[in-house]
């Protein structure tokens, strides 16, 4: 596979931000679902656990899942660090809950007007399961797909059309090299003897840099985008796609998976008495 | 192809690119396009390729007629595309922005699948177009882990895919090292002699070409065609002849017209050391490779005042790399670079801690893309912006930013937007730039690379003068010629460590 030349090169030119995911099990069926099924998938279970804050749905969504997780061919090291995101988000969401949420049943402990409630404190926790059981199968599918894929079956099997998703797909490979520009932009300006200038004198440098990055990306984009016009691009109504994209079994079990998994938990949350519609 | 009294003007712009051409080409011919900066050589190559719309809500406008087949250059393109082959190619000059995709098979077959080929046709025609360039990489090969030349070859592969009868090249060596140029070279040699199809080549270094083409063709910025021949008929013997006399002065390296430079007396060691680097390693910029190892490592040198030092090396040795550590930009990773109390001149002896402003005193970079330098709206600000950081102001301020006007031919665009610049003006005013705050150490990264001759024979003649005046020089380069005319003693780097001990850093020693 090209788990090595995805990496580094001899000049330590970092990889691409459109390079396939390097170190996924490429023979797991969530790796080789097609992305459109794995973005359905992530949709269901968010529609499904945004109807409803509570700690049984949330939970039962997240332990199944935990339970698919196999099947998604990623190594723990590499779902760990990709998780550690998720987490930063879920925690913090979750401790303010309980913290400065809807007091209600017994005091548990408490500051001044801060106080943790057994009631905020379920809350709070429901809160962390349900952005872990919302961000997990996100974090699948952004681990498990290769961006061209993604735009080969948007483009193929949603229909969205090829031109729009073509020239994302172009535009995205032209933000690798931004950081790099970046990079360069900064290291230049102490060379020219400024952002030494305090707070207000770095926040006027770094306004320049953005702007001049602006400028230096934009005569790249007009140089990709003649490539791409000699090229044929956007001539014809009809192109080809040199890798058809296609719905398998594999996508019909994997979206039934998705429906069981959201259905499930919605069910158990609702039998526990749990569920509750959010707006109503 | 033909051009019949053809003329172009771009809607933003009031002056016409091109105007009354009449130029006839024929299949099979391979023509080198020549003429000054601003003749229209490149917009002749975008209409060709039929890439300018003349209709009402296009990019321009247009006057006469250009041909390709004897349809309309526009038309026959789209034409092409219908039926599945490209009627041209066209090969542009930056690598980087000329990959479309992530992979490289998918690369190329980009634009098949844009000419509506049927797709069990599109792998075989993929493969022996990379066959055809020499390219050794598989199909799921990243493009983002490949060097300047094999992207440009790729590049060569996916406009080959397409079966073009006509080949537009746009400088399409010339950001790339001297390796890399003579690889693409040949296989463009090997495309032409295999599918017999015609060229269009424009190129500033025509030496390295020569052999390839069989006529050269002169655009004049006034209009029409100049000369018109065979190369010999053009260029005349070495160094005779009006035309190459005409082109050299317009900055075209004609053969026999090079710019020649008796090379440097001056003999290192030189004055005092101003910089010493010792088992100096240094990694990439940035906090996104804390783990990575060091590009360069075992660094030993000394920059001595009033001498020049080149590093010399293929790319990916890490010549860049070290110069960003030379030039007080980042940190070292392992060892030492110590600025000798002469240069530091009452701050500490590390010149990554150095402030910015005290910084530019003393050590000045010039950056390989002048673009990224650049931070005012005019070219005069521009030259201001250093010295006013390091306290200077009022009269002596406009005296020193109109001297460096004066000594690097700018003073007639002192208004001007920097980013307005052609490419020589640019690079004319990123090392005004660092020279405006006198520092005693210049730090160039290839300083002369993609210049015309006439913009190299300037700044050779600036770089000799700074030398005399006791600064010292640091250029990274291929640039031999460069080497010579500076008398410097190079540094050779592989792989990033130095080939041999330096030969200054002995005599520092002793």
């Amino acid at each position: 596979m090209t788990a090595t030349s995805a990496s580094t090169d001899a000049a330590g030119t970092p990889a691409g931000v459109l390079d396939g995911p390097a170190e996924v099990d490429h023979g797991a069926p969530l790796a080789r679902a097609n992305p459109v099924s794995k973005l359905a998938v992530a949709l269901v279970v968010s529609v499904a656990l945004l109807l409803t804050v509570d700690i049984v749905t949330a939970g039962t969504a997240l332990a199944l899942e935990l339970l698919a997780l196999p099947a998604t061919g990623l190594p723990p090291r590499v779902l760990a660090r990709r998780v550690a995101v998720v987490a930063a988000g879920a925690v913090p969401a979750g401790t303010a809950t309980a913290l400065f949420g809807v007091d209600s049943g017994h005091l548990l402990a408490g500051l001044g007007p801060v106080t943790v409630t057994s009631g905020s404190a379920v809350a709070g926790v429901a809160i962390t399961l349900r952005v872990f059981a919302v961000g997990l199968p996100g974090v699948v599918l952004l681990a498990t797909t290769d961006p061209t894929d993604l735009a080969d079956a948007l483009a193929q099997i949603l229909r969205l059309p090829a031109r729009f998703v073509l020239s994302a797909l172009a535009a995205m490979r032209l933000l690798g090299v931004l950081a790099e520009e970046w990079e360069a932009l900064r290291l230049a300006r102490r060379a020219r003897g400024i952002g030494d200038g305090g707070p207000r004198g770095r926040l006027v440098t770094s306004a320049g840099q953005l702007f001049a990055l602006l400028v230096l990306t934009l005569r790249r984009a007009t140089v990709l985008a003649t490539t791409m016009e000699a090229r044929g691009f956007g001539t014809l109504r009809e192109r080809t796609w040199a890798r058809p994209s296609a719905l398998t079994r594999l996508d019909v079990a994997v979206l039934a998976g998705g429906l069981a998994l959201a259905a499930t938990a919605t069910a158990v949350g609702m039998a526990a008495g749990t569920w509750q519609l959010l707006l109503s | 192809m033909r051009a019949e009294g053809w003329g172009w003007r771009y809607a933003t712009r009031r002056a016409w690119a091109v105007r009354d051409l009449d130029l006839q080409i024929d299949p099979g011919e391979r023509v080198l396009l020549l003429g000054p900066s601003g003749s229209g050589k490149s917009t002749l190559l975008t209409g060709l390729a039929g890439l300018l719309d003349p209709s009402a809500d296009g990019s321009g406008q247009q006057r006469g007629r250009l041909l390709l087949d004897g349809v309309p250059a526009r038309g026959a393109r789209a034409e092409g595309v219908r039926a599945g082959t490209a009627r041209s190619g066209l090969l542009l000059q930056d690598p980087l922005a000329q990959t479309v995709l992530a992979r490289c098979g998918d690369d190329v077959a980009f634009g098949l699948e844009n000419h509506g080929v049927p797709v069990p046709d599109i792998w075989p025609r993929v493969a022996e177009a990379l066959r055809g360039v020499g390219f050794g990489y598989p199909l799921d090969h990243s493009t983002s882990a490949l060097s300047g030349g094999e992207r440009q070859r790729l590049a060569l592969a996916g406009v080959l895919a397409l079966r073009p009868g006509l080949l537009l090249l746009d400088e399409p060596t010339a950001m790339l090292d001297p390796d890399g140029a003579r690889a693409l070279r040949e296989q463009v040699r090997r495309v032409l002699e295999v599918t017999g199809a015609t060229c269009v080549l424009v190129e500033h270094r025509v030496r390295s070409w020569l052999d390839l083409v069989d006529r050269v063709a002169v655009l004049d910025p006034a209009g029409g065609v100049s000369a018109d021949g065979t190369p010999e008929e053009v260029f005349g013997p070495a160094g005779t002849g009006s035309v190459g006399a005409r082109l050299a002065a317009a900055g075209v390296w004609v053969p026999g017209w090079e710019p020649r430079r008796p090379p440097a007396a001056r003999q290192d060691p030189g004055g005092e050391v101003l910089l010493r680097a010792r088992g100096l390693a240094v990694g990439l910029p940035g906090r996104r490779h804390p783990g990575t190892a060091p590009v360069v490592r075992e660094v030993d040198l000394s920059v001595a005042a009033g001498t020049a030092r080149c590093l010399l090396g293929p790319n990916g040795s890490g010549k860049s790399t070290l110069l960003r550590a030379l030039g007080g930009l980042v940190p070292p990773r392992g060892g030492t670079l110590t600025a000798t109390p002469a240069l530091a001149d009452g701050v500490g002896p590390q010149p990554h801690r150095w402030r910015p402003r005290e910084l530019v005193r003393r050590i000045g970079t010039v950056f390989q893309e002048p673009q990224h330098q650049f931070v005012a709206t005019t070219v005069e600000e521009e030259l201001a912006v250093g010295p006013r950081r390091t306290g200077l102001t009022g009269p002596p301020l406009r005296d020193r930013v109109a001297e460096l006007l004066e000594r690097l031919r700018l003073t007639g665009l002192a208004a001007a937007n920097p980013f307005t610049l052609s490419g020589g003006e640019q690079r004319r005013l990123s090392v005004a730039t660092a020279l405006a705050t006198r520092p005693r150490v210049l730090v160039l990264d290839e300083p002369t690379f993609g210049q015309d001759s006439r913009t190299w024979t300037e700044l050779v003649d600036l770089l000799a003068d700074l030398l005399d005046e006791g600064a010292a020089v640091v250029a990274a380069t291929h640039d031999e010629a460069l080497v010579t005319a500076l008398g410097s003693q190079p540094l050779r780097l592989r792989d990033g460590a130095p080939q041999l001990p330096d030969p200054v850093l002995a005599g520092d020693l002793r």
